[in-house]
């Protein structure tokens, strides 16, 4: 449990200096002036609106409060009246709320109605929840889905103390969520393992990601720029540290972007019929490691939430029950089926790089061809 | 009075086979306050982990464990059997009754519990940690992807569910059968009324939540899917069953503390309680409302906009019962002639926090805000002004306002009300500024966290060290006046008390009311 190293490194380092205080909701405008949705800007009005009632009725309530405390004290000598029950005072008081509470249930009710409303959306991204990271689909009509994961990409040593902290610590991915302007997205959201929840604040988004069950959502954003949240329904041993960040680009740069992702994976799909050389798929399997591993089997192997990697009898034994445990994750404990998470290129160079790293000096090299004969058994 | 009855047994057999309802009683407060200490002890862990950004002290997977377990213990161990404490030692004394109704049940509903947190505490020792999942322990995370420990969990919360469905049972019994001749319904003091409708609530809905545990316990070694989608169950179902009990649950705990508010306002107003009819119905009707509610915690699940209405509007209403209660309180301190010891200051310091929390409840029950809002810290402040400041500080004040009665020994008013003061600020400097935190976006339950939080987190880690430590001055504070208090003689220790137990000599004999009192003085309130 304790960490001395990480606690000795604390003193030493400074926060960031540009972190600011915030003290309330997202306004749902942005810092130029731009309304970012329309949604969040009325779900913050509505937060206003019942706020303002609340101090206004707070106002009356501890104010007559406060008064009979300074002037009906015994020290001053007051003899206590005893006056109870008075029937027109009592139905005045019941009835009043309940007319305020009317007050407020119409623009709630409205505005309800609005974040229900996913008719008409121009585009549709599957948004399912991993422990501990976000994978985004992009659905396509010809059925050219493009998918790919999202991780935490603070590192270890800055969440251990041992590095500055930087500005958006913990609210950042390696690879965003990104979404054109001005563009009614729908969002199908849904979870691999446990309960797992979308948020962005900024966006006025928040939707729980249930296993087995897919809720809808929607925004539109209407001002670019990038926005973060993180998951906010308690998932697990990370639940802090599965972000969300979302880029709003123009339409043309969107449309650049998804060719690059088409292209990329073109590339990957290439990749994985050719035979990489040994420090290529070193080079990619310390990525993967590093995005997909480290947070549960440490930065040197060693360890932690799941097993030791150096020196373990599986990435030093034989291929296949390495891959085994790679590819379908072994059920009951926190170690999911990479498989279907990982294409068979980042598969094989990640088993490469697990078993030739950390002193695990096996001289084997994986190819994806390795993997996809693996997988057909 | 008493003659022909033998006192206490002598040694630790008095505790154990006691049937005695202040006995049992004592051994109650004794327990939940051990367990109030347990449960602040993981609180101070968490609390010293998010003092700063970064991981410091615990891992995410302990971290996880004492949250689950500070909200467990704090709501099984500590604010529920507080309150079925003041219940064995006030209600028959209230009501002129010589004992519960079922005193040998009575026993067992106690001594049923240690063993039970002494189980769920063991859990920490277990491999794979102790239950990681919340206390709300949400399904698949807490069947599929749980520790195993999570088995031994079940097996607690069941005994306690048993525990309190047969202190339930006793109280109503006891209230139903057992009141003097010629106390009504409608002359009964306010705290009777609110734990027999409290004790109804707890016998409807602790069964539900065995349910809830028995099915996870099921698709964890028996192979069912109640709560797996990959076997045709849901998970959602396991929501809507925990917060059918989980609702009413946080009523149970509250109606309590009104009830020893309604008591405690109006003797140190020296004036009757404005309402009393109105507190009944009040009360009645937060009860109903509180069955009908539970989905308000499930926003964000996905429900269809008709069922998101419909939680709504009738979270919303609870406001009216509850803004009835308030007004009530305020209307019986106006033109009172009120003095300040410690009970009436945790009285109104719960009068004017519970209130705050409730209008936090009030901005949460608004669906649409709610999904900026929902498992934010915003919602950790609402439940801690309602739990903390509502139970404990509602709790607190009982326990400085009937201790000369129990103990027949006064507590030590300026260190009480230094105990008033600290706690109060403490309370508001660790808590007050977890609303902001939340609107600005940080989620509940994270053991670390982004760095435009960290200043509000840290104020909040201090508060809670300032509002831990107060508490020690509170249990040296009881322990002093029970060793050596100064001796109280009159029946009446405080001039504005009004009930028949201020009618018994102080500290009130081992048994009481053993022939029924005359109650035609007694005036109804």
């Amino acid at each position: 449990m304790l960490n001395a190293r990480a606690l000795a490194a604390t003193a030493l380092l400074p926060l960031a200096a540009n972190a600011q205080n915030q003290i309330n909701m997202s306004t749902g405008i942005s810092e130029a002036g731009a309304v970012i949705t329309d949604l969040g800007a009325e779900i913050y009005g509505l937060h206003m609106l019942i706020f303002w009632i609340c101090v206004a009725i707070g106002i009356g309530v501890f104010g007559v409060m406060l008064y009979s405390i300074y002037a009906h004290r015994k020290s001053k000598g007051v003899e206590p009246s005893q006056f109870h029950e008075h029937t027109g005072v009592e139905i005045a008081w019941t009835v009043v709320p309940f007319f305020i509470l009317v007050l407020m249930a119409v623009p709630a009710t409205s505005t309800l109605l609005e974040v229900y409303d996913n008719d008409d959306a121009e585009m549709s991204i599957l948004v399912t929840g991993y422990q501990w990271k976000w994978k985004y689909e992009y659905l396509d009509a010809d059925g050219e889905n493009i998918a790919f994961f999202s991780n935490l990409a603070t590192s270890q040593e800055q969440i251990y103390n041992t590095d500055t902290k930087g500005e958006n610590y913990l609210l950042e991915v390696d690879e965003p969520l990104v979404i054109p302007v001005d563009t009614k997205v729908r969002f199908l959201i849904t979870a691999n393992d446990v309960i797992h929840s979308w948020w962005v604040p900024e966006i006025a988004v928040k939707r729980d990601a249930i296993p087995g069950f897919i809720n809808e959502a929607w925004t539109r954003v209407l001002a670019e720029g990038v926005y973060r949240g993180q998951c906010t329904e308690l998932c697990g041993a990370y639940h802090g540290f599965m972000p969300v960040e979302v880029h709003v680009v123009g339409q043309g740069e969107f449309n650049d972007w998804m060719a690059a992702k088409r292209g990329a994976a073109a590339t990957d799909a290439a990749l994985a019929a050719t035979e990489l050389p040994v420090d290529e798929l070193m080079a990619r399997g310390e990525d993967v490691y590093n995005a997909s591993c480290l947070a549960c089997h440490g930065a040197n192997g060693e360890g932690g939430l799941g097993n030791a990697i150096a020196g373990s009898t599986i990435a030093m034994g034989g291929l296949d029950p390495h891959l085994n445990v790679i590819v379908n994750g072994v059920a009951g404990t926190a170690m999911q089926a990479f498989g279907a998470q990982l294409s068979d290129i980042d598969v094989a160079a990640v088993t490469t790089f697990q078993r030739n790293a950390f002193g695990n000096n096996t001289g084997d090299v994986v190819q994806a061809s390795d993997v996809v004969s693996y997988k057909e058994g | 009075m008493g003659d022909h009855h033998h006192g206490p047994a002598k040694g630790l057999s008095r505790w154990l086979y006691t049937t005695n309802h202040k006995d049992i009683g004592t051994m109650y407060l004794w327990f939940s306050f051990a367990m109030f200490l347990l449960g602040g002890a993981f609180a101070m862990v968490i609390r010293a982990e998010l003092f700063q950004p970064g991981m410091q002290l615990v891992e995410p997977g302990f971290f996880n464990q004492m949250t689950t377990l500070h909200g467990l213990v704090m709501v099984f161990g500590a604010i529920m059997p507080s309150f079925v404490g003041l219940a064995n030692w006030l209600i028959p004394m209230m009501i002129g009754a010589p004992d519960m109704a079922l005193p040998r049940m009575n026993n067992w509903s106690f001594w049923i519990l240690p063993p039970a947190f002494l189980m769920l505490a063991s859990t920490l020792l277990m491999e794979g940690g102790a239950p990681a999942f919340g206390w709300t322990f949400y399904a698949p995370l807490s069947t599929t992807y749980a520790p195993p420990s999570v088995t031994f969990f079940i097996f607690a919360i069941h005994i306690l569910g048993v525990s309190s469905i047969m202190g339930s049972i006793n109280i109503i019994a006891t209230v139903m059968n057992m009141r003097a001749p010629g106390m009504t319904y409608m002359k009964m003091p306010l705290f009777v009324w609110t734990w027999l409708i409290t004790a109804f609530l707890l016998v409807a809905v602790m069964p539900v939540l065995a349910g809830a545990v028995t099915m996870m316990l099921m698709d964890i070694h028996f192979g069912t899917s109640f709560f797996s989608a990959a076997g045709g169950g849901d998970p959602v179902l396991f929501q809507h069953i925990f917060w059918f009990f989980g609702h009413p649950e946080v009523y149970i705990i509250i109606l309590p503390a009104f009830g020893v508010i309604s008591q405690i306002i109006p003797a140190f107003s020296r004036k009757p309680l404005f309402g009393y009819a109105s507190m009944v119905y009040a009360t009645a009707g937060i009860a109903f409302l509180s069955f009908i509610v539970w989905a308000h915690h499930m926003y964000t699940v996905g429900m269809p906009v008709a069922g998101e209405l419909f939680f709504m509007y009738a979270t919303m209403l609870i406001a009216v019962p509850t803004g009835v209660k308030v007004f009530n309180w305020v209307t019986t301190m106006w033109r009172g002639a009120m003095t300040f010891e410690t009970p009436m200051l945790f009285s109104i310091g719960f009068l004017v926090l519970f209130t705050i929390g409730g209008f936090t409840g009030l901005m949460l029950s608004i669906a649409p805000a709610d999904f900026q809002y929902h498992d934010t810290y915003f919602v950790v402040a609402h439940f801690h002004y309602v739990m903390v400041a509502g139970a404990v500080f509602s709790m607190t004040a009982a326990v400085y306002f009937w201790l000369p009665k129990w103990t027949g020994r006064m507590y030590n008013e300026t260190m009480g009300k230094v105990h008033f003061w600290v706690s109060f600020i403490g309370f508001n400097v660790t808590f007050f500024p977890q609303h902001f935190v939340g609107l600005a976006g940080m989620p509940r339950r994270i053991p670390d966290y982004a760095l435009q939080f960290a200043d509000f987190n840290m104020m909040s880690s201090i508060g809670a060290f300032i509002y831990g430590m107060s508490q020690l001055l509170f249990l040296y504070n009881v322990i002093a006046a029970i060793v050596s208090g100064e001796k109280v003689s009159d029946e009446k220790v405080w001039d504005g008390a009004e009930g028949l137990e201020w009618t018994l000599p102080s500290p009130a004999p081992y048994h009481t009311f053993e022939t029924p009192p005359k109650l035609e003085e007694q005036p109804a309130y």
